[in-house]
C-alpha cells in the first residue's frame, strides 16, 4: 500500500516533489521530506503504534513532539539500532524501518491485552505489592515483566557512529525558537550580542509552524521566513535547529544535544558526526520552550485516536494530514476552537466541539458555527469507545461543580477525538536552574516565579499563551540580555499581533466517570486517576511518594503530558490545594540524550590518554605485553615465542637473580624539590628524618596521611644543600605532587620551596643481577662504581655509554642494581648501548609481573597492593622508619591512637601454602575456622601472591589479624569457594640480610 | 558545572579545579598536645551548612594554587574568593 490516504493534495511544509518509502512493522507506506514519522504514518492513516506498558491496551499517536507518551518506537537495525525514539521527533527519510517498542508478539493481536481484562492484578504500586514474596522467585517476575513490558532493545553491537562535542561561549542563549524566541534572538543580535538559538526541531519557529495568525501585518510564517533569514544574516547569532536545551545546570551553563545526521538515510550519514552535544556557558539565558498541551482526564481517554489538540492541529496545517475523517474536539479553554476550524478546514468533518464550560468565547463561536460545527457548552467528553481505534465520544453535561454529570447522552461517532485540558509552561528548564514555580490560578498551571539564575522565561513557557504579549515579552527580554552584556540600550521593537480577549480555562482535573472505563492519566505508564485516588488513601500522598508508588511520570517522556493533572488529582484526594501538593523535581535531561552523544569523541583511543615512555617503541618491536599503570602504557611481560605470561615471568625473574636483567622504570614519579626549606618539607610530609642526608646519597621515605595510614613511598635523592629529586609511585606521582603543594601553600605557606614535576623529563633504564656492576664499568668510565666508593643508596652523575647520566644505586628487586636516568631524549639510544653491551650477560627486559615477583621475595611491599589506607608503618612491620624523635610529622599523632596500636591489628606476613605448587588467589580471604558456619569470620587476606622460579615454589604476602606473633601457624584460605592450607611466615622469602642488594 | 574565578587564571569551568573541604581548619601547632578527642576533631569533623559554607579550592590542572571561596550550598552561588590564611570576608575579625 502506497497511498497516503490521508494526505492533501496542497498545504503543509512538505516537499511533495520528493517520496521516501520507509517501513513500519514490516510494512511499507511513503511520505515526504518535511515528514516526522508520526506525521507521515497519520498521512497513511495508521493511528495505532504500539501496546501500553502494564495492560498492553492499544495505543495511538497523541502529540506532535517532544511530549509524546506513546508512540515510541525502535529505529534501525543491528549496531545502528535506537529504541524509544519518539515518532514525532523522529524525520523521515529514505529507508527508514521502524517498529513498536513495546507490542509482544504484534501490535494487533497480543497476548498482554489479556492484563487489560484482568486490570484488577494491576493496581497502583503493583510491583510493590505483587512481586515482593519469596524473593527467589523474583527471577519467574523479571521474566515476565520484562518480555511484557517491552520498551525496546539496546542494540548489541558497539556503536559504528561518530559523535562530536564542543564549547561555547554566548551572551544570550535563546532556548526554543517560537515566536517568542524568535523576537528574543533578534532583538539581541539586533543589538549586536553573540546569540546562539537552540531549538529541537528541525525547522525554526515552534507554534509558528502549525498555527496561523498575523505577524507585522503578514501571515505569521512569512514573518517567520523573514526572521529566520534576518538571522541567518547575523555575524553573531548561531541558529541550531535540530537542537534540543537538555539541560540547565549551575551558573548558566547549559547542554544542547544536536542531532545532525539522524535525519538522513545510513548511506549519507558516512562521515559525518551523528549528534554533537553543546556546552554553553552563556551570560544570559532566555526560556522560550513553550507550553505542552494537557490531555482531559475521562474514561477510555488512551484510544487510538484520542490525540492533543494542537498535535491534531499541526498534523492538518504543517503536515496536510488529516487526522481522521470525523472529529469530536473537546476543550476546557479557547485555543481548541481555532483546531476544529483548522481540521474542518483540511477536510475532516468537525461533529462537536465540547466546552468544558458554561460561558462560550461567543466571536470563536460564531465562527465555528458558521462552519456548521456545533459547540456544546458546558459538556464533555466522558467515555471513548472503541478498540484499536476510537469509534464514538459519549457526550454529558457537566454539572456546575465538575464532579456530576447531567442531562441524557449523546453517542457521537467519529475517529479521532482531539482534546485540551489547558497549558503546562514547559517550565523544565527553569527548574532545573533551580528556579522556583508558582500555581497560576488563571491559567490553571505552574510558571516561573523566582530565578536563581540569570535567565527569564518568555512567552508560552511563563504562561504568556497570547501570541502579541509573547512577541512582546520576547523582544523586550533579549533587548535587556544584550544590554546585560553591553551591547544595545534595552530597548527593543516587538513584532506587532493582534491581541485576543482570553476566557479563562475551566480546570475540570478527572471528567466524572459514567462509570465504566479507565481513566488514564500517565499515558505511558499505565498510571490511572483510580490509580492515584488508590495512592492517597493508602497514605501516599507526598508528591514524591505518590510519583515513586503509582510510577506516574517516571517513563521516558518524564510525563510531559501527565504531571499536572496526577498532581490536581491527588490534590483533589487529599483535599488540599495544588500548590500545597508541589511538583516533582525536574531533572535533566528534558528529553532522553543518547550515550553516544554525551560521550562525544572521546571514546577508544582518546577515552584516556596513554602516556608512553621513550623506549615505547623498542617495547613494542619486541612484542611486549603491556599493562596500563595510570594512565602509562608499562611493559607487563617479554614473552619469547609462545610463552606463556608464567613461562615469560619465570625466566625473567631467573635472569635478574643469576645474570642481568633491565627494565623501563621511566614512569616513576619524579619532583624537583628546590629552596632553602626543602629539607623541612621533606621532615613534614615523610616519617624518617631528613636534615642529616648528605648531598650524594639517597633515603627511602614512606608517607602518611594525617590519619597515620600510608599513603605513598619513594626514594628521595639529595642533589645539592637546597635540592632534592623525589620519586614516587607511578600511580601516585599526581597525587603526590598535589599533596606537597597543598601542605606547602596551605600550611606552609611561609616556606621557601619551589616543586616541579620532572617526571617525563627523564628516562630511567634499572639494571639489575650480579651482572649489572660489570655492565657497568664497561659502559661508564667516570664513576667509580665498587661498593665503597658508590654505595647502596647512594647516587652519581657520569656518563653511560656516552651519555650524560645520572645513576641510582636503589634495588626493589634485591639485586645489586642501578637505575640510570638520562633526559627522555636519550632514553632510546641508552636502551638500545644497554642491550647491546649486555648480549654478553644475556641482558633480559623484565617486565612489571617480573618486578613484583621479585620484590615480593625480598618482601618488599607496594602502596596500593599491600596497603589499602587502613595500613600503618608498623602494620607493614616498618616502625624502623617513623622517626621516634622527630617533634612531629604529618600522621604523627594519628599513629599514637589506641586504635594503631592494637596487637590484633592486620600485620604483614609471608605465606607459604601447603601445596608449594598452588598460588593462591589474590584477594583469597584467610579464614578463622574453616569449619565454622557463614558468616565465617575472616581474620585477613592475601594481597600479593606467585610462583616464584626462584624458590622454585609459591608464595605470598597477605595482611593477618596479630599476623607476627602467628609465624608458623597454618591458616585456612578461601577463594572461589576452594579452601586452601598455608604457613604463616615472615614477610620475606630471599636475601634476608640483604647482602646481593648492597654487595 | 560551576563557574570559578580563578585569583591567578580568571573564571574557569569547574572540571579545572579539585575541591578541598571547609576552609580555616588550622593543623594543630602541637598535635601531640592534642587529646584523642581534640585530635580526631581537627581531623574529621567538619561543618555542614545549609547555606554559606567557606571552602578550599585548588586550580589543579590551571595554576596549582590554592584558594579560599564562599559558596553556597543551596544555590551554588560564589559570593567571594579571597587568598588562604585570610579570615572569612563576611565575618567579623
Ligand atoms: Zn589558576
Amino acid at each position: 500500500m502506497t497511498a497516503q490516504s490521508h494526505r492533501n493534495p496542497t498545504g503543509g511544509r512538505i516537499d511533495r516533489a520528493r517520496t521516501l518509502g520507509f517501513t513500519f512493522n514490516g510494512r511499507y507506506y511513503e511520505g515526504h521530506p518535511g515528514d516526522t514519522l508520526a506525521s507521515a504514518l497519520l498521512a497513511n492513516g495508521v493511528h495505532l503504534v504500539g501496546r501500553s506498558f502494564k495492560y498492553h491496551r492499544p495505543r495511538g499517536i497523541v502529540g506532535s513532539g517532544a511530549e509524546e507518551p506513546n508512540a515510541l518506537v525502535q529505529l534501525g537495525q543491528g549496531a545502528l539500532t535506537e529504541p524509544n525514539v519518539r515518532a514525532t521527533q523522529a524525520e523521515l527519510h529514505d529507508g527508514l524501518a521502524a517498529a513498536s517498542v513495546n507490542c509482544w508478539p504484534g501490535v494487533r493481536w497480543d497476548i498482554g491485552a489479556i492484563n487489560g481484562l484482568l486490570g484488577g492484578l494491576f493496581p497502583a504500586g503493583f510491583y510493590y505489592k505483587t512481586f515482593m514474596w519469596p524473593a527467589r522467585a523474583w527471577r519467574a517476575y523479571e521474566w515476565f515483566i520484562r518480555r511484557a513490558a517491552g520498551l525496546g532493545l539496546a542494540p548489541r553491537e558497539p556503536d559504528p557512529e561518530r559523535y562530536d562535542g564542543t564549547h561555547a561561549h554566548c551572551d544570550v542563549l535563546v532556548a526554543g525558537g517560537g515566536p517568542a524566541g524568535l523576537a528574543a534572538a533578534l532583538a539581541a543580535g539586533r543589538a549586536g550580542g553573540r546569540v546562539i538559538l537552540a531549538d529541537e526541531q528541525a525547522e525554526i519557529g515552534g507554534s509558528l509552524l502549525a498555527g496561523g495568525g498575523t505577524i507585522d501585518g503578514r501571515p505569521a510564517r512569512a514573518w517567520l521566513d523573514d526572521a529566520t533569514a534576518e538571522l541567518a544574516g547575523m555575524a553573531e547569532v548561531r541558529v541550531l535547529p535540530r537542537a534540543t536545551v537538555f539541560g540547565y545546570y549551575d551558573h548558566n551553563y547549559l547542554g544542547i544535544a544536536e542531532r545532525l545526521a539522524d535525519h538522513l538515510p545510513p548511506a549519507e550519514r558516512a562521515g559525518r558526526a551523528r549528534q554533537r552535544v553543546w556546552k554553553v556557558r552563556a551570560g544570559r539565558v532566555v526560556l522560550a520552550t513553550g507550553a505542552i498541551e494537557r490531555p482531559l482526564v475521562f474514561d477510555g481517554n488512551d484510544r487510538p485516536g484520542v490525540m492533543l489538540a494542537t498535535a491534531a492541529q499541526a498534523y492538518a496545517n504543517r503536515w496536510a494530514v488529516r487526522v481522521g475523517d470525523r472529529a469530536v474536539v473537546v476543550t476546557n479553554n479557547d485555543s481548541a476552537y481555532q483546531t476544529a476550524l483548522d481540521l474542518s478546514e483540511s477536510g475532516v468533518a468537525v461533529a462537536l466541539l465540547a466546552d468544558l464550560r458554561a460561558e462560550v468565547p461567543a466571536a470563536l463561536a460564531q465562527r465555528l458555527s458558521r462552519a456548521g460545527i456545533e459547540v456544546a457548552a458546558g459538556s464533555a467528553v466522558v467515555d471513548a469507545a472503541g478498540g484499536t481505534r476510537v469509534t464514538s465520544a459519549e457526550i454529558r453535561r457537566l454539572g456546575a461543580d465538575g464532579t456530576t454529570l447531567e442531562g441524557p447522552a449523546r453517542h457521537v461517532p467519529c475517529d479521532v477525538i482531539a482534546v485540551s485540558g489547558g497549558w503546562s509552561p514547559a517550565v523544565h528548564l527553569f527548574s532545573q536552574s533551580g528556579g522556583r514555580l508558582r500555581w497560576d490560578e488563571a491559567i490553571a498551571g505552574f510558571v516561573p516565579d523566582i530565578s536563581r539564575q540569570a535567565e527569564v522565561s518568555v512567552g508560552a513557557a511563563r504562561g504568556t499563551f497570547d501570541l502579541a504579549a509573547a512577541l512582546a515579552e520576547g523582544a523586550r527580554a533579549g533587548a535587556a540580555a544584550a544590554h546585560a552584556a553591553g551591547f544595545g540600550d534595552g530597548t527593543a521593537t516587538a513584532p506587532a499581533a493582534n491581541a485576543r480577549e482570553v476566557i479563562a480555562p475551566r480546570p475540570v482535573w478527572r471528567v466524572p466517570s459514567a462509570g465504566r472505563g479507565k481513566a488514564f492519566v500517565d499515558i505511558q505508564n499505565d498510571v490511572t486517576a483510580a490509580d492515584i485516588a488508590l495512592a492517597a488513601r493508602e497514605g501516599y500522598s507526598a508528591v514524591e511518594h505518590l510519583k515513586r508508588y503509582t510510577t506516574t511520570g517516571m517513563g521516558t517522556d518524564q510525563g510531559k503530558t501527565s504531571n499536572v493533572n496526577a498532581l490536581a488529582i491527588l490534590a483533589h484526594a487529599t483535599g488540599t490545594a495544588i500548590p500545597a501538593v508541589g511538583t516533582t523535581t525536574f531533572r535533566p535531561p528534558y528529553t532522553p540524550v543518547t550515550f553516544g552523544a554525551l560521550a562525544g569523541r572521546t571514546v577508544g583511543p582518546l577515552f584516556d590518554p596513554a602516556r608512553l615512555t621513550a623506549m615505547h617503541p623498542w617495547h613494542v618491536q619486541a612484542g611486549t605485553r603491556f599493562e596500563d599503570v595510570g594512565q602509562w602504557k608499562r611493559p607487563w611481560y617479554y614473552p619469547r615465542g609462545s610463552e606463556t605470561l608464567h613461562q615469560a615471568v619465570a625466566r625473567e625473574c631467573r635472569a635478574v637473580r643469576t645474570s642481568l636483567g633491565i627494565m623501563d622504570a621511566s614512569t616513576l614519579g619524579k619532583i624537583d624539590i628546590q629552596g632553602p626549606d626543602a629539607a623541612k618539607l621533606l621532615d613534614l610530609v615523610y616519617t624518617n628524618a631528613w636534615g642529616g642526608l648528605e648531598v650524594g646519597r639517597c633515603r627511602y621515605g614512606l608517607m602518611l596521611k594525617e590519619d597515620g595510614m600510608v599513603f605513598d613511598d619513594g626514594v628521595t635523592a639529595r642533589l645539592g644543600p637546597q635540592h632534592f629529586h623525589m620519586t614516587t609511585t607511578t600511580g601516585g606521582a599526581a597525587r603526590v605532587m598535589a599533596w606537597l603543594e597543598e601542605w606547602l601553600q596551605t600550611e606552609r605557606p611561609h616556606w621557601r620551596v619551589y616543586l616541579t614535576s620532572v617526571t617525563t623529563q627523564w628516562a630511567v633504564a634499572a639494571i639489575a643481577g650480579p651482572n649489572a656492576r660489570r655492565l657497568m664499568a664497561e659502559l661508564c668510565p667516570n664513576i667509580a662504581l665498587d661498593a665503597i666508593d658508590f654505595p647502596f643508596m647512594a647516587w652519581r652523575d657520569g656518563t653511560v655509554a656516552g651519555i650524560a647520566a645520572r645513576v641510582f644505586r636503589v634495588s626493589f628487586s634485591g639485586e645489586s642494581a642501578f637505575e640510570i636516568n638520562v633526559p627522555s631524549s636519550q632514553g632510546m639510544a641508552l636502551w638500545q648501548a644497554l642491550m647491546t653491551a649486555g648480549a654478553k650477560y644475556d641482558i633480559t627486559p623484565y617486565g612489571t609481573e617480573a618486578m613484583h615477583v621479585l620484590r615480593a621475595e625480598k618482601g618488599f611491599v607496594i602502596v596500593g597492593q599491600e596497603t589499602d589506607g587502613t595500613v600503618t608503618p608498623g602494620d607493614l612491620g616498618m616502625d624502623w622508619i617513623v622517626g621516634k624523635k622527630k617533634p612531629d610529622f604529618v600522621g604523627r599523632r594519628g599513629l599514637a591512637r589506641a586504635d594503631c596500636k592494637r596487637p590484633d591489628r592486620k600485620q604483614l606476613v609471608g605465606l607459604l601454602p601447603q601445596d608449594p605448587k598452588e598460588v593462591l588467589v589474590e584477594g583469597a580471604q584467610i579464614m578463622a575456622d574453616a569449619a565454622a558456619p557463614p558468616p565465617v569470620p575472616m581474620e585477613g587476606h592475601v594481597t600479593s601472591s606467585y610462583w616464584s622460579a626462584t624458590l622454585s615454589r609459591s608464595f605470598a604476602l597477605a595482611l593477618l589479624k596479630g599476623g607476627r606473633a602467628r609465624h608458623g601457624q597454618t591458616v585456612p584460605v578461601h577463594a572461589y569457594g576452594k579452601t586452601s592450607w598455608a604457613q604463616v611466615t615472615e614477610p620475606i622469602f630471599y636475601d634476608k640480610e640483604g647482602e646481593k642488594l648492597r654487595g | 558545572m560551576h563557574l570559578i574565578a580563578c585569583p591567578w587564571c580568571g573564571p574557569r569551568d569547574e572540571a579545572e579545579f579539585s575541591y578541598g573541604g571547609e576552609a580555616h581548619i588550622l593543623r594543630p601547632e602541637q598535635p601531640d598536645a592534642l587529646d584523642d578527642a581534640a585530635f580526631a576533631n581537627y581531623l574529621f569533623m567538619r561543618g555542614n551548612p545549609k547555606g554559606v559554607h567557606a571552602e578550599r579550592w585548588v586550580h589543579t590542572v590551571g595554576c596549582r594554587r590554592w584558594f579560599n571561596a564562599l559558596r553556597s550550598t543551596v544555590t551554588h552561588e560564589i559570593t567571594a574568593i579571597y587568598p588562604m590564611g585570610t579570615p572569612r570576608p563576611d565575618r567579623a575579625p
